[in-house]
């Protein structure tokens, strides 16, 4: 048996990359932007909804381009049920800016323009890191927040796929 | 420790017959000091002189007996007061009686057991020394020396590499292979990951070792998880088909060889964790635990040169001194 005294670094040997998977695009794209801030109503039934734009191809997202409209208590919806279902740690929101619902203010309170683009900043931030998350992908309620044209909040949680068959 | 200036005391000072010669090794003590103790390997003889040397001349030492120890002990930080000896060998160097004057007593502890490798870690710790006592009846005069032990082993005969495919589905999955199971301390872990499906932002990817002590049996088992190395691999996100290389030199870092249950005390194992982080810091990992062993410094005499130089020896020939020399220079190569 040989006894060597240099060990042999050399790289192990692999399968050379198909040319298509190097050149061409990668399967992690996923890009959601939530913009356009829109305030609906009068007075003080006012509220202000953003529009979310989904972007992937990711194959357990059904629509590979989707476009929906959703308010702050939405994405509240979102995390309550993540958290209560999902096993994962929920990103926080930005916040709920309770002050800035009382009367009296010198500003426009929550439809202050400044404000609705702190949280808008926010709202991307969170939905963007929530919908990466490979567990959080597995949730119905996701997908519902996502594609979906309206949340149906009698719907019955669950997930989209086998969870045995998730993790190696 | 004598309040009173009446009375004798001694000195005593432990010294190998080898001194001169034998290697000595760093080792790290409980405080995170580096100190060089004598090297010893399992079945070496211990030998050497202790003197003790009369603090007030001319008075006399009464005692009880003179010995020296060869003691090999495990202890357990939480439980100090229990010293678990797995060697104990004693010399008796003089009978109870008196010392006029200062005076050496050779001893020699033929081909010592050292079944196992000195260690000191978080919770245990194991130790070889030498303890020289001079009895007496109020208290006792005692010295020791720390020596230190290494294990030593020769290339597996069989040494598989590691070679898995891991992955989260429908997101993630990786085929990792590292080339060998076993490694020694200065060896290199030469492997790749190979990216077959990628559908998460990876943003880098390293590899960890991880050094796990496990102390205590039964309910009461601690285990101290340490990461020794972090060792990046990729930087970027991979797609299909891409393969990354690691070649992680273990000589830079402190470790130990793997150690499997030590008298039923003890173990020290080595993982390697691969680690794989997302552009939102989401942390995958995978573990897989190694075997490293010491391999001797000099490759130390084989059974054919040794056979060659006894045989030369029966001819006392010049030529038995070239045989000699050879053996010497190879052995130091």
């Amino acid at each position: 048996m040989s006894d060597p005294t240099v060990a042999d670094t050399r790289r192990l040997n692999s399968k050379p990359q198909d040319l298509t998977d190097a050149y061409g695009p990668p399967s992690n794209f996923l890009e959601i932007d939530v913009y356009d801030p829109q305030t609906v109503g009068v007075g003080r039934n006012r509220f202000t909804t953003y529009e979310v734009r989904m972007r992937t191809n990711l194959p357990i997202f059904k629509l590979k381009d989707s476009i929906v409209r959703r308010r702050y208590s939405d994405f509240e919806w979102l995390k309550n049920e993540l958290e209560r279902d999902s096993k994962i740690v929920v990103p926080p929101l930005p916040g709920k800016a309770l002050k800035r619902l009382l009367p009296f203010r010198g500003d426009e309170g929550i439809f202050e323009e400044a404000f609705i683009e702190e949280r808008r900043v926010g709202l991307e931030q969170f939905i963007n890191r929530i919908a990466g998350h490979p567990l959080a992908q597995n949730e119905r309620c996701l997908h519902m927040f996502l594609q979906d044209e309206s949340l149906d909040r009698n719907y019955i949680p669950g997930k989209v796929r086998d969870p045995e068959a998730r993790c190696a | 420790m004598s309040f009173f200036s009446f009375g004798q005391s001694a000195e005593i000072d432990v010294v190998l017959t080898d001194a001169e010669t034998r290697k000595k090794a760093e080792h790290k003590t409980e405080d995170g000091k580096k100190d060089k103790y004598f090297l010893f390997y399992d079945g070496e003889t211990v030998s050497g002189k202790i003197n003790i040397t009369l603090k007030n001349p001319g008075k006399r030492l009464e005692h009880q007996g003179i010995k020296i120890e060869f003691v090999g002990q495990i202890e357990l930080y939480y439980d100090r007061g229990n010293h678990h000896e797995f060697v104990s060998l004693v010399k008796d160097l003089a009978r109870p009686g008196e010392l006029t004057q200062s005076q050496t007593f050779d001893f020699e502890f033929t081909h010592v057991e050292k079944p196992y490798e000195t260690y000191t870690g978080q919770n245990v710790k194991l130790r070889y020394f030498l303890r020289a006592t001079v009895s007496r009846r109020l208290n006792d005069i005692s010295k020791e020396m720390d020596i230190v032990v290494h294990t030593l082993s020769t290339y597996p005969e069989l040494n598989s590499s590691i070679k898995m495919e891991v992955g989260i589905e429908d997101c993630l999955h990786i085929e990792f292979e590292y080339n060998k199971s076993k490694y020694h301390l200065k060896d290199v872990i030469v492997g790749k990951i190979y990216f077959l499906l990628v559908r998460i932002k990876i943003k880098h990817m390293e590899i960890d070792i991880i050094k796990r002590e496990t102390t205590g049996t039964g309910p009461s088992v601690y285990h101290e998880n340490d990461t020794i190395a972090k060792y990046e691999i990729m930087d970027g996100a991979p797609v299909r088909g891409e393969s990354i290389p690691i070649r992680l030199f273990l000589a830079g870092y402190e470790m130990t060889p793997t150690m499997r249950d030590i008298n039923k005390k003890f173990s020290v194992r080595y993982y390697l964790n691969l680690v794989l982080i997302d552009e939102e810091e989401r942390r995958y990992f995978k573990q897989q635990e190694i075997t490293l062993w010491r391999k001797g410094d000099v490759v130390r005499k084989s059974m054919s040169s040794q056979a060659t130089i006894g045989a030369q020896r029966f001819e006392g020939s010049a030529s038995s001194e070239s045989a000699l020399e050879k053996a010497a220079r190879e052995d130091s190569g």
